[in-house]
Parts: C-alpha cells; sequence; structure tokens
C-alpha cells in the first residue's frame, strides 16, 4: 500500500469520511433497487447511487491523488461529467422503453397513471390510435 | 489516520460488492426484461465505482482509465439495451 501512511491527516480524514458516505450512499440505492415494489418506484433507487455515491467516490479520489502527488489532479471531472450527463439519457429511455412495454401489455398502472394519482380505462388504452 | 483510511477503505469495498450482489438479485428475479436492464445499468456503475476505489486504495492511476472505460461502454450498452427493448431493433 504505497502513499497512504505519508498522507497528511487532515486529507485522511476528509477521504475517509467522503468514502464512507458514498459507499454507504451506494448501498442505501441497490438495496431501493431491491426492496421497492413496482418498476416506477425502482427507477428512484439507483438515482442517489450516480449522483451522491458516485460524486462523493469521485470527489475522494480526487482528493487523494491531488494531496498523494502534491499536484492538482483533476482528472476525475471527466468522468464526473460524463456521467451526470448521462445518467438522465439513461434513465429516459429505460423509463420510455418501460412505459410503451407496459402500454403494449394493457397494464393500466403505467407512466402518468403509474402512482393511482390519475386512472385510465382498458378501454381507453385498448382503443386504436386515431388517424 | 492511515489505519482509519485504510479500515474506511475496506468498508467503501464491502458495500459496492454488497451493492453489486444486490443489483445482481434484481437482475435475477426481475420480473420484467426493463427491470434487468435497469439491474444491469446500476450494476455497470456499481463496477465503476470499485475500479474507483481500487484505485485510491493501490495508489495507481491505472484504475481511473478503466473506471472510464467502464462508464463509457456501460453507457453504450444500456442505450442500446433500452432501444432494443422498445423498437426490436438498435440501428434503423
Amino acid at each position: 500500500m504505497n502513499g497512504i501512511e505519508h498522507l497528511p491527516d487532515w486529507a485522511a480524514l476528509i477521504v475517509s469520511l467522503l468514502l464512507i458516505l458514498g459507499a454507504s450512499i451506494i448501498l442505501i440505492g441497490a438495496l431501493g433497487l431491491l426492496r421497492l415494489r413496482t418498476f416506477y418506484q425502482r427507477i428512484h433507487g439507483p438515482a442517489i447511487t450516480i449522483t451522491l455515491g458516485a460524486g462523493s467516490l469521485l470527489l475522494a479520489s480526487m482528493l487523494y491523488f491531488t494531496v498523494a502527488q502534491s499536484r492538482p489532479v483533476v482528472h476525475e471531472v471527466i468522468i464526473t461529467l460524463f456521467v451526470l450527463l448521462t445518467a438522465p439519457v439513461v434513465s429516459m429511455m429505460i423509463m420510455r422503453a418501460a412505459v410503451y412495454r407496459d402500454l403494449r401489455a394493457r397494464k393500466t398502472d403505467a407512466g402518468a397513471t403509474a402512482g393511482d394519482v390519475y386512472t385510465i380505462s382498458l378501454e381507453e388504452v385498448g382503443k386504436p390510435p386515431a388517424k | 489516520m492511515a489505519t482509519l483510511l485504510e479500515l474506511s477503505i475496506g468498508y467503501a469495498l464491502v458495500c459496492v460488492l454488497a451493492a453489486m450482489a444486490l443489483c445482481f438479485g434484481r437482475l435475477l428475479i426481475g420480473p420484467s426484461a426493463h427491470d434487468r436492464v435497469l439491474a444491469l445499468d446500476t450494476l455497470w456503475m456499481c463496477g465503476m465505482l470499485l475500479a474507483l476505489v481500487l484505485g485510491i486504495r493501490f495508489g495507481t492511476q491505472i484504475y481511473f482509465e478503466v473506471a472510464m472505460l467502464i462508464a463509457l461502454v456501460g453507457f453504450v450498452s444500456t442505450i442500446a439495451m433500452a432501444k432494443f427493448l422498445m423498437r426490436g431493433e438498435i440501428i434503423e
């Protein structure tokens, strides 16, 4: 383990706290992915994994290499920007596919009607699209 | 303080591996195909974070490039699978 014992105390403390916070949040997000009931609740679980968990770990990595090598190391900003840009796109694509497939399978609790706030009847779903 | 850092790195590794196990469970039991795609996307993301934590653990910059490649390939594969679920083909 090279470099860890030469790290100053304040940097080791901050990196440790960021690692513990990020890892706990990643575990909570995966637990949400496993435990929540419907797909439309389940897609909110990995969102905190991608934003806060990945952000904390990337910040910890950036701080660790900056202090350990005594020069600014900001490579991790590339991953942060990429993940923050692509996570909404991925969520939107999966969500659109899920809504499309659920409506095609005649499930009435899909999309805007997922939380039982709005309801549509089966006849309305089964109606052929208007020309 | 070095021991605190070692302990927290171990905790982070255990947590990320447990998160990967939970995602794998959802990948196995997921009732529909889009559940499995979502679990696989989260699995890619957890693999990227595992590479980052290993980079801190061993103190090399090589794991950073591993993490970036995992992020890129994970994004492309998830988009491809979501498009396949929606359209039945990927490149139209």
